[in-house]
């Protein structure tokens, strides 16, 4: 009997979470235009959420895009046609793995900074302050960050999916000897430029996701120093299953 | 007033690199070409079976790209499939009475269309069309003739 009213209670819950969300949306969408005149409060959330994970994204790119090399040519060459590594790295870098690590990342790196901020503004009622003072805490705070978020999420996933082919290249062409010349021009016959708007398509729809649920969680946050953390940790959480469930969706429409 | 240039610096470095990222993604790793859109002259070709022919598939003679195709449609009135292909400016004399096939380049790879060059002194001009035309393979077309062949053979015996 309690149990069922548990369940209950948090499937309620849960709906009024995505109706909340839904409404938050609309509000930063519609508050977007009013922030426009600012131009330099989204740059400074450019430079906080996208200049400042560069080294970390393309650290990752690099690496997954060696590790891409190595298991490429190890299951090709089974086949034969280790010729197509070049193929075979450039499409899922550009596809898969760049949008999605890319967006997992920016929610661990930029999500949680995000979080943390506004939620800390909210515990420290500097939120409040600013609607005393007439001045619209979405306009000034929350949707500079969200379009910080939208505009830098596509061009890190670019970088990261561009220090990944070169790094399948590094391993496959210089350390296991494709040949260059296959490596590349395979690559070329085979990546239409759909597949580099697919990609840029996914990660701006996921930055404006991850942003989206930083700052709501922020703004949203129990104004105590615990509920800044849970605030956090929910941030993360939340943005990865969203980015892989919205992944499976954009796939199917797309491929 | 240094630190908010530090930031502009930083910001500009990161939009920049990322929007030097898209383009080699879009210029070196897709074999889109830029500037062909309309340059060059068509000519057209009527075939009975395209096959598994596309629209951007390279049009070749002796293994030299030298066009793509840009229309692939069904004629009505001959009950044919009517490719369209643009052929770059630079390759001006063809000869009229050229023969256009359709073939698949390796094993599995994709389909091309290939012109053989004619004898004749007058060459393909724009809205010319390809007058004899050798239709695409279809394997399954093929193998069902060998068995068949084969079958009869055997009851023949």
């Amino acid at each position: 009997m309690r149990l069922a009213r548990d369940l209950a209670a948090s499937l309620l819950a849960a709906v009024r979470s995505v109706g909340g969300y839904t409404l938050f949306a609309a509000r930063v969408l519609a508050a977007v235009p009013g922030a426009l005149p600012r131009p330099g409060l989204v740059i400074a959330q450019v430079y906080n959420t996208g200049a400042l994970s560069l080294v970390i994204i393309m650290l990752s790119g690099l690496f997954v895009g060696m590790v891409l090399g190595l298991q490429g040519f190890d299951l090709l060459q089974r086949f034969g046609s280790e010729e197509s590594l070049g193929t075979a790295a450039a499409l899922s870098l550009l596809k898969e793995l760049g949008p999605v690590v890319t967006a997992l990342l920016f929610a661990g790196r930029a999500g949680t900074a995000l979080a943390a901020e506004i939620g800390l503004m909210r515990a420290t009622d500097q939120l409040a302050a600013m609607e005393m003072m007439a001045v619209d805490p979405l306009r000034r705070v929350i949707v500079p960050r969200f379009l910080g978020g939208v505009i830098a999420m596509p061009l890190l996933a670019a970088i990261f999916s561009m220090i990944g082919i070169f790094g399948a290249q590094l391993i496959g062409v210089q350390l296991m000897g494709v040949d260059p010349g296959h490596f590349w021009s395979q690559m070329r016959a085979a990546v239409e430029f759909g597949d580099v708007m697919e990609g840029a398509i996914k990660s701006a729809v996921f930055g404006a996701l991850c942003s989206l649920i930083a700052v709501y969680e922020g703004y949203h946050a129990v104004p105590t120093a615990e509920g800044v953390g849970r605030a956090t940790t929910r941030s993360v959480v939340i943005a990865s299953v969203i980015v892989l469930l919205v992944d499976y969706l954009l796939t199917a429409v797309m491929l | 007033m240094r630190q908010t240039r530090a930031i502009e610096l930083g910001t500009g470095l990161f939009v920049l690199l990322g929007f030097a990222a898209l383009f080699f993604l879009v210029t070196q790793i897709t074999s889109r070409e830029f500037g062909l859109g309309s340059s060059g002259y068509r000519v057209t070709a009527a075939f009975d079976q395209i096959g598994g022919l596309k629209i951007g598939a390279p049009v070749s003679m002796a293994g030299v790209t030298i066009g793509r195709v840009e229309r692939i449609e069904y004629d009505f009135d001959r009950y044919q499939a009517r490719v369209t292909l643009r052929i770059e400016e630079q390759y001006d004399r063809i000869p009229e009475d050229s023969d256009a096939g359709i073939y698949t380049a390796g094993l599995l790879g994709g389909q091309y269309v290939g012109i053989g060059p004619g004898g004749a002194d007058v060459f393909l001009a724009d809205g010319a069309e390809l007058q004899f035309t050798q239709s695409a393979v279809v394997l399954e077309n093929l193998i069902s003739k060998f068995l068949f062949s084969k079958a009869a053979e055997e009851g023949a015996q």
